[in-house]
């Protein structure tokens, strides 16, 4: 089978959540020899994009995303390994995700995670009520792209800054960008906290985390 | 006399049994996991097996705590008056509370609150005939943030005579809540026999009761205070996808809470109560106007009726960011519901935007629809026989029913009296007085009550020892 036509199935059985289908091809092209970074690329890729605009267009649901999302992660498991040469140009991204102290409402930035990662960024999710100096160190520790911070309460937002304000304490703001999320945050609350954007929606937080990696 | 009260009902004497054993299967097999430690040990005193932060309820020490809950609770207002009480199916309703963004209709624009927005809308909240007690409904962002809780209270009791639903948003705050409760009191046993306010506790779905929301439940049990659950199972993303699952869910997280309330001190005052809500599985998002959130609602306070507990539920509000026709009908069917289902504290008028915008024109529209419910509630009544005949012997002299006795004695009875915001003029009169929407004439009537005189003013010194308590703790 051409490289082409198996994307496009590859594609299709993303679509169609067909999970054991999209693993099938994934050794598949693994057998062939094809090369992997393609088929990642403008298969699996292709088809997340796709589950993407259906949910935009209202065809596809939460649940369905997720899916999509997960049966993604388990092809790269089977694909990586012999992506290792690739890896660094795979690799989009890592990201470090966190609910901020005080706050444990984790629903929104657990969802938000899981679509990231079903979007090929490596994501550490630190959970719920995480201080502002640990979410810091945890991204230093994971070598870390973007730093995503969720906050539900107004009283809880100030950590959000917080987070802004030890990186340029300690000179590395530059090194990460900041995204924000939660019922709270507004644009304007961005900009105050000189974070480098925010998300309302899972779809949305993939697409603001792509377009700031690709500024970068 | 009421022939009947209309109701409705969603689940039938064999689910609520087996709803009720399975959640007790529940804490006894899957446990709860419980944050804070004085929970804990009450629960370890009663030989409550644990793995890690996990308690293993049994059956018989739920049965036992649920013996100990009062079944009603009468509230009184700020100066000590009897105001309302929550039991059968007693329907009261209260603005939702805690928006973190304000409608402001003069500008018709949604921003942040500040602390004059609460003060006009309490003092709107004290006019609000069908709005029975007041709730601290907005948080505001010109106080300090560790302040951003507590001190909604204050200016709550400063500002409405009506009883308060409230919380807190950490632990700290508790201890100088109950200092502005008691300072409208003689003293601790007062306020416990005359209570002022409800605190809401928010178990954290699926079963867990957090830190925070516990210390709130075990001191306000210790004070005699009522603790209202506001359980919130999210259908699909937090609870079962099914109803009866998400009920089932609620259940077990507020025997736990009555188990641990109970444990801290028998025979502290609680309300059955929830804010569950299914979630939108396109935006993700937690609409409290989707039919089936109302159904998860009306599930979980027959459960409560049920075992004979006070009742509450978060409805009456709509998704809508403005006013319009779908808060309009989201907002009356929820009220409705609940006014059918006797859930006995309905929060929920003003809300808009999950929970999350307050709005004064919305709650004057809600008004209107609480009054309405009330009458609908009040059913067909029998004033006895013959029901029209005589009347009917009448009307060959007179050839209209305006003037006879019977209509004016009773037309104040038989109807609702719609007030300014419904709309029910011809059409030129209509026209003439400025060819106005509903939400047109909630704005008008909203400036005409916030500088109405209160309807009981409060004592200069009371202003001045709230004051006091409040500027000693923002220090
Ligand atoms: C569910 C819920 C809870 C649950 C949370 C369960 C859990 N494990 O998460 C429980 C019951 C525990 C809870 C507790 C409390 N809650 Co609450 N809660 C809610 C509710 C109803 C929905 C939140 C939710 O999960 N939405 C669904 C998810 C999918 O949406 P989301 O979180 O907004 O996330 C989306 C976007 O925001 C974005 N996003 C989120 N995070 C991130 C991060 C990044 C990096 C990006 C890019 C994007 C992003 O993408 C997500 C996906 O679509 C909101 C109402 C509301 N309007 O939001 C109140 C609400 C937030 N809670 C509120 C309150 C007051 C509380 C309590 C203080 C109540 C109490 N007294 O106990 C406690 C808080 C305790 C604490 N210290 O944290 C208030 C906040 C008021 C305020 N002014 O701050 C709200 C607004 C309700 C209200 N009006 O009272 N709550």
């Amino acid at each position: 089978m051409s490289i082409e036509k198996l994307n496009v199935e590859i594609s299709e059985a993303i679509v169609n959540l067909d999970k054991e289908k999209a693993l099938e091809l994934a050794k598949r092209a693994i057998a062939s020899g094809l090369n992997l970074l393609d088929v990642v690329e403008h298969g699996f890729g292709e088809g997340i994009r796709k589950i993407g605009d259906l949910w935009d267009e209202g065809e596809v649901f939460l649940p369905e995303l997720m899916l999509g999302g997960n049966i993604m992660q388990e092809a790269m498991e089977l694909l990586l390994p012999h992506l290792k040469e690739h890896s660094e140009s795979f690799n989009r991204g890592v990201v470090v995700i966190a609910t901020i102290e005080g706050d444990i409402h984790s629903i929104g930035k657990t969802i938000v995670g899981t679509m990231l990662s079903a979007n090929g960024y490596d994501v550490h999710d630190l959970g719920a009520d995480v201080p502002a100096e640990k979410i810091v160190d945890e991204a230093i520790n994971a070598n870390a792209n973007v730093i995503g911070v969720s906050a539900l309460l107004t009283t809880t937002m100030t950590g959000q800054k917080k987070v802004v304000d030890i990186l340029k304490e300690r000179n590395i703001r530059s090194k990460f960008k900041v995204i924000l999320g939660g019922a709270p945050v507004s644009r304007k609350w961005v900009e105050e906290c000189g974070a480098d954007g925010y998300a309302d929606s899972a779809v949305d937080a993939v697409k603001l985390v792509k377009e700031l990696s690709s500024s970068k | 006399m009421t022939i009947l009260r209309p109701k409705i009902k969603v689940l039938d004497e064999e689910h609520k049994n087996s709803i009720l054993n399975e959640a007790k299967q529940i804490l006894e097999t899957l446990g709860i996991f419980v944050e804070n430690e004085q929970a804990r040990e009450l629960l370890r005193n009663q030989g409550v097996n644990n793995e890690g932060l996990s308690f293993f309820i049994p059956p018989d020490l739920v049965e036992k705590c649920l013996q100990s809950v009062p079944n009603e609770i009468t509230l009184y207002d700020r100066e000590g008056e009897e105001h309302m009480t929550l039991k059968d199916d007693n329907v009261h309703y209260d603005p939702g509370s805690a928006a973190i963004l304000y409608l402001d209709e003069n500008s018709g624009e949604t921003r942040e609150a500040t602390a004059n927005d609460f003060i006009r809308f309490s003092k709107i909240v004290g006019h609000l005939k069908y709005i029975e007690a007041q709730s601290t409904a907005l948080v505001y962002q010109d106080v300090p943030k560790e302040a951003q809780d507590w001190h909604r209270l204050y200016i709550a009791l400063s500002n409405c005579h009506k009883p308060v639903i409230t919380g807190t948003f950490k632990k700290e705050s508790f201890s100088i809540m109950r200092e502005l409760l008691l300072s409208c009191r003689l003293s601790e046993d007062d306020l416990a026999r005359k209570p002022l306010a409800i605190f809401d506790a928010c178990p954290s779905p699926p079963l867990k009761w957090s830190d925070l929301t516990t210390q709130s439940l075990i001191d306000a049990a210790k004070s005699m205070i009522p603790s209202e659950f506001v359980s919130m199972p999210l259908a699909g993303a937090s609870a079962p996808i099914t109803l009866i699952g998400s009920i089932t869910q609620h259940c077990a997280e507020c025997l736990a809470g009555v188990t641990i309330a109970q444990l801290a001190n028998p025979g502290a005052p609680l309300i059955w109560g929830g804010s569950p809500a299914i979630l939108d599985m396109k935006y993700g998002t937690t609409p409290m106007g989707a039919i089936e959130t109302m159904m998860i609602n009306l599930g979980d306070v027959e459960m409560g009726k049920y075992l004979k507990l006070p009742t509450h539920a978060y409805m009456g509000l709509s998704d809508s960011k403005v006013p319009d026709a779908q808060s309009g009908f989201e907002g009356g069917m929820g009220a409705l519901l609940a006014g059918l289902a006797g859930v006995n504290m309905v929060s929920g008028p003003g809300m808009l935007d999950f929970e999350s915008t307050q709005s004064v024109e919305k709650l004057l529209i809600d008004n209107e629809i609480a009054g309405m419910v009330k009458r609908l509630l009040r059913g067909i009544e029998d004033r006895g026989t013959p029901f029209a005949l005589d009347i009917l012997k009448d009307y060959s002299e007179t050839e209209e029913l305006l003037s006879h006795p019977s209509t004016l004695n009773l037309f104040r009875k038989e109807l609702f009296i719609a007030g300014p915001i419904i709309d029910r003029m011809s059409r030129d009169a209509w026209n003439n007085a400025g060819a106005n929407s509903a939400r047109k004439r909630a704005k008008i009537e909203a400036k005409k009550l916030e500088s109405k005189p209160a309807i009981k003013p409060i004592d200069d010194n009371l202003v001045k020892e709230l004051k006091l308590i409040t500027t000693t703790h923002l220090k």
